[in-house]
């Protein structure tokens, strides 16, 4: 690899920092005493607490995967300490009460939560460590129906909703992390949009990781009644540790006849140092279940960040005509792997379920993509398109694709198209020629490469993945 | 290093450069002056395109000796990409494509690039928009162009196009163009070779790589140069391109090796 890639690729990390706010961090280890004591810290009822340790037993019988590409040290799971929370604060009613701490990490990560909030019209539902310290726009949501709270508290204020909804798209012995997180998360977003109703804006939420060897057990619910239809964009960055830190999140969607929910991730989780130590494990379960006919679930993810990101957002289809989306760029640099792709489950007549995937690798990384799609029986005039593209920087990393297609029944259509790419010294001497420097080069290069997946963000999102990829590939991108 | 006497834009002396430690370039002499087109001639890997980009500075070459001024400056000091906002185009002999990458998007960055170097306020994408249209015009270029990816799947010819609408656009005080008459229709050599007669002016100075008397025809050399294994070993005036076209390069060999004795 010539020095100018070298150079490119190895910008350090931008989010680096930690954050002093006072933990309230539980002994390390986990076993149904740990469980006991987060239920009671959280006051939960005792269904939730029969849920957590029916998900304990399950994870206890169950054995960490190893199918995937990714490899790392084994995880000692007692060494983790499953609880941490900001000291209890008053309750906050506007954003100036929130900890100036916290609003100043948020500023050194160029997000201006308030600025957002009022420019951008976006509520955001801070999730700090594990728990939530401040929502904003919650007032004015509540006026058209949805509910837009954390997870903790919608078991307080509505746990009729959750008690329906919780676990039945991740059931909680799915797999070993999605069991794990069922055990022992804190806390999370939980979304209700009702009948009829279009959220009228992007709902968002900062997710941000601050206490050493505290894992992070996120847990989303997003409920789409009948003809409602919401965004959401779900972003992170954490600070920089020499100890990798676990992080097993849940999220379930669940569109209901008509409904239409849109996720979208942008992930840059600290990824380790350019020798490989450090960095988050990102063990991720993510399924939309398209309940209702016509329904429409759509992923659409940015993944640079995490030491491992192992995550399949998937759909299930089962209803007539439902539609399922998967839009991904992953981006690996240095000693980072990604095995990440999607799942279509087509259960329904006339489901279609499109899925564009981009992977970029640098550095010594390694990012596979692996994606299934299923077409049952049931499924007649069932249909698919993937495309799956990758592209090197370097020499020294590595693609990988695997498409699982599995058809059984014979009106479905299923298409997949996948291509190699590489950013070589010809093309950045092309650029070079014509007077643009390597940096704006690669810039470039790549968001050709991903405007299909950046085309689907909510515009200012797609502006935030625009710059997180010129900080890991190069430093800036314009 | 300034010189008095300005009117040469480039100086190449005993120039020497190697790719992966073979050596292609064995000692280049080459002046140009201002308002000069120059020819390049010479057998199939005698080093032309070598030349071409060493010149532009590909990092995939390594210079091991002599010297090159251009505009009484080291062009050797200078990174690729200072070297085209000095004023330096190369017009490549494959250019290569860029997937994904709008065309109009990158002739717009390279051209508010220059823009910038020179002080000047950069053009917004639809003043731009008018501005290239004008120069596609000159080279009969279809618009269309402007929306596909850098070369993405253009036609050889069309890439030769693209590539000289780049000229048109940056107004480089040396250009290299090689081989840019091959992939060309004879109505598209005509057009392009127009649009270059069109650019070249008394102050800046073109070096031509061609094969073929052809390009000549249209665009008359003051000087005609042949390279064989890294070196020049004749040069003429236009001449000298139709005795070549007659006589084949075995003739230079053959001349040399006489003077030479062997
Ligand atoms: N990367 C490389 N590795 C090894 N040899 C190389 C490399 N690049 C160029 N060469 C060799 O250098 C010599 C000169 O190549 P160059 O492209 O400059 O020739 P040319 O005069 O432009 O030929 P043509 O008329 O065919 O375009 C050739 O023998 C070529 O094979
Ligand atoms: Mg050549």
């Amino acid at each position: 690899m010539s020095a100018v890639l070298q150079n490119l690729v190895n910008q350090p990390y931008k989010h680096g920092f930690v954050t002093d706010i006072e933990s309230d961090i539980a002994p390390k280890g986990l076993n149904e005493e740990t469980i006991r004591l987060i239920s009671a810290k959280k006051n939960e009822p005792e269904w939730l607490l029969a849920f957590r340790l029916g998900a304990y037993r399950k994870w206890l019988g169950m054995e960490e995967p190893k199918w995937s590409t990714v490899r790392y040290p084994e995880i000692d799971f007692q060494a983790i300490s499953y609880y941490s929370a900001p000291k209890p604060r008053k309750k906050l009613n506007s954003m100036d009460e929130v900890d100036p701490e916290l609003l100043r990490t948020f500023e050194k990560l160029g997000v201006p939560m308030h600025e957002r909030a009022a420019l951008a019209g976006v509520a955001v539902d801070v999730i700090f460590d594990s728990v939530s310290v401040a929502t904003t726009y919650k007032q004015k949501l509540a006026e058209v129906g949805i509910i837009f709270c954390s997870i903790s508290e919608a078991v307080h204020m509505h746990p009729d909703l959750v008690r329906q909804y919780l676990g039945t798209v991740v059931p909680v012995g799915d797999n070993y992390y999605a069991a794990l997180n069922s055990a022992v998360f804190t806390d999370g977003t939980f979304c209700f949009i009702p009948k009829g109703v279009r959220c009228p804006m992007d709902l968002s939420t900062y997710f941000r990781i601050n206490t050493e060897e505290s894992g992070q057990f996120e847990r989303t619910l997003i409920i789409a009644e009948e003809g409602a239809s919401v965004s959401y964009l779900e972003g992170c960055t954490a600070p920089r540790f020499d100890t990798n830190q676990l992080h097993a999140a849940v999220v379930e969607l669940v569109a209901l006849n008509d409904a239409d929910i849109k996720y979208s991730t942008v992930q840059n989780w600290y990824a380790g140092d350019e020798n490989g130590v450090g960095g988050i494990y990102n063990f991720v379960t993510k399924r939309g279940l398209a309940k209702g006919v016509n329904s429409r679930i759509s992923w659409t993810q940015v993944e640079t960040g995490s030491a491992i990101t192992w995550k399949y957002p998937s759909c299930v289809l089962l209803g007539e005509n439902s539609v399922g989306e998967f839009y991904s760029v992953a981006v690996t640099n240095h000693h980072q792997q990604a095995d990440t792709g999607t799942k279509m489950v087509h259960l329904g007549r006339n489901t279609r379920s499109t899925i564009v995937s981009k992977g970029i690798s640098a550095g010594h990384s390694h990012n596979s993509y692996r994606g299934l799609v299923r077409v049952a029986p049931t499924a007649a005039g069932a249909r698919n398109y993937s495309q799956c593209d990758s592209m090197l920087v370097g020499d020294a990393c590595s693609a990988n694709t695997f498409p699982y297609i599995q058809v059984r029944n014979h009106t479905a259509k299923v298409e997949h198209e996948a291509s190699t790419s590489k950013i070589g010294e010809d093309q950045l001497f092309y650029f070079a020629q014509r007077g643009i420097g390597n940096e704006e080069a690669v810039s470039m290069i790549i968001n050709g490469f991903c405007k299909d997946v950046f085309q689907q963000l909510p515009m200012e999102f797609a502006v935030e993945a625009t710059k997180l990829l010129g900080f890991k590939l190069e430093g800036s991108v314009g | 290093m300034i010189r008095a006497d300005s009117d040469i834009v480039l100086e190449v002396h005993g120039l020497r450069a190697t790719v992966n430690d073979i050596e292609i370039l064995k000692g280049i002499d080459l002046t140009v002056r201002r308002g000069e087109i120059h020819a390049i001639m010479g057998t199939n890997g005698s080093g032309k395109s070598t030349l071409a980009k060493v010149l532009a500075g590909h990092e995939a070459y390594r210079v091991t000796g002599g010297s090159v001024v251009f505009e009484g400056g080291n062009l050797l000091d200078l990174e690729p990409e200072a070297r085209a906002r000095a004023g330096v185009f190369l017009a490549f002999q494959y250019p290569i494509e860029i997937p994904g990458v709008a065309n109009s998007h990158f002739l717009r960055l390279a051209y508010n690039t220059l823009r910038a170097q020179r002080g000047e306020e950069e053009l917004d994408p639809l003043e731009f928009e008018d501005f290239v249209r004008d120069k596609m015009k000159l080279l009969e270029m279809n618009p269309d162009f402007l929306d596909r990816g850098v070369n993405e799947g253009f036609s050889g010819g069309e890439k030769k196009r693209n590539e000289i609408l780049q000229m048109a656009l940056l107004e480089p005080r040396l250009a290299i163009l090689d081989e840019t008459d091959s992939g060309l229709d004879i109505d598209a050599l005509r057009i392009v070779t127009q649009g270059v007669n069109r650019l070249a002016n008394r102050d800046n100075a073109i070096i031509l790589v061609t094969h073929y008397q052809r390009m000549l025809n249209h665009i008359v050399p003051d000087y005609v140069h042949v390279m064989e294994s890294g070196r020049i070993v004749k040069t003429g005036e236009k001449s000298l391109a139709l005795e070549l076209e007659t006589r084949g390069y075995d003739w230079v060999s053959g001349e040399r090796r006489a003077a030479a004795g062997v």
